[in-house]
């Protein structure tokens, strides 16, 4: 019998790792006959902590939301296979549709496999598409990968096959080959996830791709703010070198590469890639201006190339089961599959692989399982700061890289984060706005200026000093500045205020016009007053107002006065009556 | 042992880190890094220390360590609180929590409590978008957070320590 434990950065800070070390207690005070095991992050990160039970003859026990008081029944059933006892463990066949509807290429072995143990990875076939590569010439490796169709998964979708073959026809016999896994979009965590679950699908895609073009020097740039996606990693290069996948002659070829990794210190803009190779040199990461292109003057001026990580853990399955079947999954113009980090105001929340193509309602509401707490659904960011907001009138829009741009927004890296009718939209541009002005790098002058004029009028509209011509306003300055700027960071910045603009512009109107914030999330904007019929008198929010603004008698209806209410909230927020009106 | 007068860190230590960099280009985060870790901040003396090692001006140092957001040059407290400020943190009234620890311990983002207990600062992602809003207190996670339940954990650390 196995038993593993899910302990990805969520199952962990879920309770994950308490529950590890009590199982392992407890199997061994016990004298079990039991395998325990670490997985990473199986994705349904609303179950976690997540422990799945083999027993030795097909089947699989997942077991989920588990707690230290359920750690008796896991071992009963290890005792004596007492289905019983973990019956009310067991993931509901709803919950389990999160899964089985998906489809999983480069996820395919996240939360099933041991990420600290290479042969977990080559028992699932790993490092077989290394083997298989280094039989055929690069040129017929760059051809499988433009059969395959795939493209960029960090953001732009720009064609793979076309980079490599860019950085392999650069002069030079000196080339490196680069990993972006600095996933800087917040909302994002597939890249963590593939990290932290099947480090070696990673260094096995960069190998192929190295090969492709020529380099013998490959380095992964991964977030610093990823403690355990590093440390799996680094355990998973010195395997691979000891099993002789890294290092000299590759496998007995003549491929040589060496592989490591640089943990980034914390600047979004570090996910473009010219700034990307500033950082790695060691300087500020300001990108620099194109041409010349990574692929003919990239990390210490060689030739290199520059994918994400969700991209390099396609590949070995690209090769193992051929370009053509990647490419039947998909659409016309985006092949093969997609992985998204569904967040928000969704019943069920994790990472979702689906084949392109499929529409964005079905990932939210099949998947997803709608909405929470029974509200309604308004709209989705997809793309993070860098996106837009699809509002649900779109929601049948198929997940394609050009039907996703023509509504505004992006595909970008896959965050996908579902807002419901209590989420502002003028605030969230300002949110989007925040923080792009605050990782400007300050290069050029309309990504540094522009963003800080876009926020600070954002901010007058949220605090009810929006003005005539407002909208208007952030339109112009947006298109200047997505004409104007140097880099990606600061030409889609806008996006998120053009978006919103787009799809809700009574909502900015309310705010400016009437000075009224319909999701009733902007503060300054809204009124509180005491429901007389709800009111109890128990005095709390007497007690925590901190302006002295509500008077009342105990068990007497209490009243707000205006002029002295600061619009902090807290009387709505201590109040266990729902007796505080907010219009 | 040489120990600086201004902070009193032992800059030995750094010495024996900052060796295998010596020579080698592009390792200047990476050695920032390591100092950091080192003393919890980036002492004058240390970042001194670090451009005379490998040969790269202070102020080109302090250019680089002030771009990033992981670098900081003020003792922090026992408890870095490291609050979420992502997306889906957002959408999921993470301010109503910034709100909560300010309340709770008199002081906002990037400062630190008299008594030198804690320090807040807010960050972009912590990734774990599933459990939002969330915090971070010395690589604990804590999910789910409602204000009062913040109140409670900051409450329960500060007797902790006392």
């Amino acid at each position: 019998m196995k038993i593993a434990v899910g302990q990805g950065s969520c199952g962990i800070a879920a309770g994950a790792g308490k529950i590890f070390t009590l199982l392992e207690t407890e199997i061994k005070n016990e004298g079990l006959n039991a395998e325990l095991t670490t997985t990473g992050c199986i994705g349904m990160c609303f179950l976690e902590p997540i422990v799945d039970i083999y027993p030795d003859n097909g089947e699989l026990i997942r077991l989920v939301k588990v707690s230290p008081d359920d750690i008796p029944a896991i071992i009963g059933f290890a005792k004596e296979r007492d289905y019983d006892a973990v019956a009310r463990l067991r993931v509901s066949d709803e919950d389990n549709g999160f899964l089985t509807r998906q489809t999983r290429v480069a996820l395919r072995n996240c939360g099933i496999i041991n990420p600290e143990k290479i042969e977990d990875y080559t028992e699932k076939d790993g490092y077989l598409a290394l083997k298989k590569v280094l039989g055929m010439t690069p040129e017929e490796v760059i051809d499988e990968i433009k059969t395959s169709g795939l493209s960029g998964r960090g953001g732009a979708g720009f064609p793979t096959w076309f980079k490599w073959d860019a950085a392999r026809k650069s002069e030079g016999k000196e080339k490196y080959l680069i990993c972006n896994a600095d996933e800087g979009d917040p909302g994002a965590f597939m890249d963590r996830a593939v990290i932290e679950g099947d480090p070696h699908s990673l260094i096995e895609g960069m190998l192929i791709a190295a090969y492709a073009i020529g380099a013998q020097k490959a380095v992964v740039y991964v977030r610093a703010e990823y403690p355990l996606a590093i440390r799996r990693l680094s355990k998973a290069i010195e395997q691979a070198e000891a099993a002789g996948f890294l290092g000299d002659n590759i496998l007995g070829s003549d491929f040589s590469c060496r592989l490591s990794y640089k943990a980034g210190a914390g600047a979004f803009v570090c996910g473009e890639e010219t700034a990307l190779i500033e950082s790695l040199e060691g300087n500020r990461g300001m990108p620099r201006l194109k041409p010349p292109f990574p692929a003919q003057s990239g990390f210490w001026g060689k030739p290199s190339n520059i994918n994400n990580v969700e991209t390099y853990a396609n590949v070995p399955w690209i090769f193992l089961n051929g370009g053509n079947a990647f490419a039947a999954m998909g659409t016309e113009d985006s092949k093969g599959t997609k992985v998204f980090a569904l967040t928000g105001k969704t019943n069920r929340g994790g990472l979702v692989e689906i084949p392109m193509g499929k529409t964005l309602r079905e990932v939210i509401f099949d998947i997803g399982g709608g909405i929470r707490s029974g509200k309604k659904f308004k709209g989705v960011q997809m793309g993070g700061p860098s996106g837009g907001c699809i509002p649900e009138s779109l929601a049948d829009t198929p997940i394609d890289y050009k039907k996703l741009n023509a509504t505004g927004a992006i595909m970008g890296s896959g965050g996908m984060v579902v807002m419901d009718e209590s989420t502002c939209m003028v605030s969230m541009a300002r949110f989007f706005l925040d923080f792009t002005a605050k990782e400007s790098c300050g290069k050029c002058i309309h990504c540094r200026i522009g963003t800080k004029r876009l926020l600070e009028i954002l901010d007058r509209i949220c605090e009810g000093k929006g003005k005539e011509g407002d909208i208007e306003l952030l339109e112009s300055l947006s298109n200047e500045i997505k004409a104007g700027a140097l880099c990606g960071l600061g030409q889609t910045a806008p996006n998120p205020v053009l978006s919103t603009i787009r799809y809700f512009r009574d909502e900015y109107e309310a705010h400016i016009n009437d000075k009224v914030c319909p999701a009733k999330e902007c503060t300054q904007l809204l009124h509180f007053s005491v429901k007389a019929d709800k009111c109890t008198g128990c005095t709390l929010c007497k007690r925590n107002c901190p302006v002295g603004a509500i008077t009342g008698e105990a068990r007497q209806t209490h009243s707000i006065d205006m002029e002295k209410c600061i619009k902090c909230g807290k009387c709505r927020e201590v109040c266990r009556f729902d007796a505080i009106d907010v219009y | 042992m040489c120990s600086c007068a201004e902070t009193g860190c032992d800059l030995t230590l750094l010495e024996g880190i900052l060796k295998p960099y010596i020579g080698i280009p592009g390792s200047l985060i990476s050695v920032l890094q390591k100092a950091q870790d080192l003393y919890g901040y980036l002492p004058k003396e240390a970042v001194e220390l670090i451009s005379d090692s490998l040969g790269i001006p202070v102020a080109k140092v302090y250019g680089v360590a002030t771009f990033y957001t992981q670098f900081c040059f003020e003792p922090v407290g026992r408890y870095l609180i490291l609050l979420c400020q992502g997306t889906a943190c957002h959408v999921n009234s993470s301010k109503q929590i910034e709100q909560a620890i300010n309340e709770e311990l008199g002081i906002v983002d990037g400062q630190t409590t008299e008594d030198g207990l804690f320090t807040l600062r807010n960050v972009a992602c912590l990734g774990c978008c599933s459990l939002s809003p969330v915090m971070m207190i010395n690589d604990e996670t804590y999910g789910n957070l409602t204000p009062q339940k913040t109140r409670k954990i900051l409450k329960e650390l500060r007797s902790a320590a006392l």
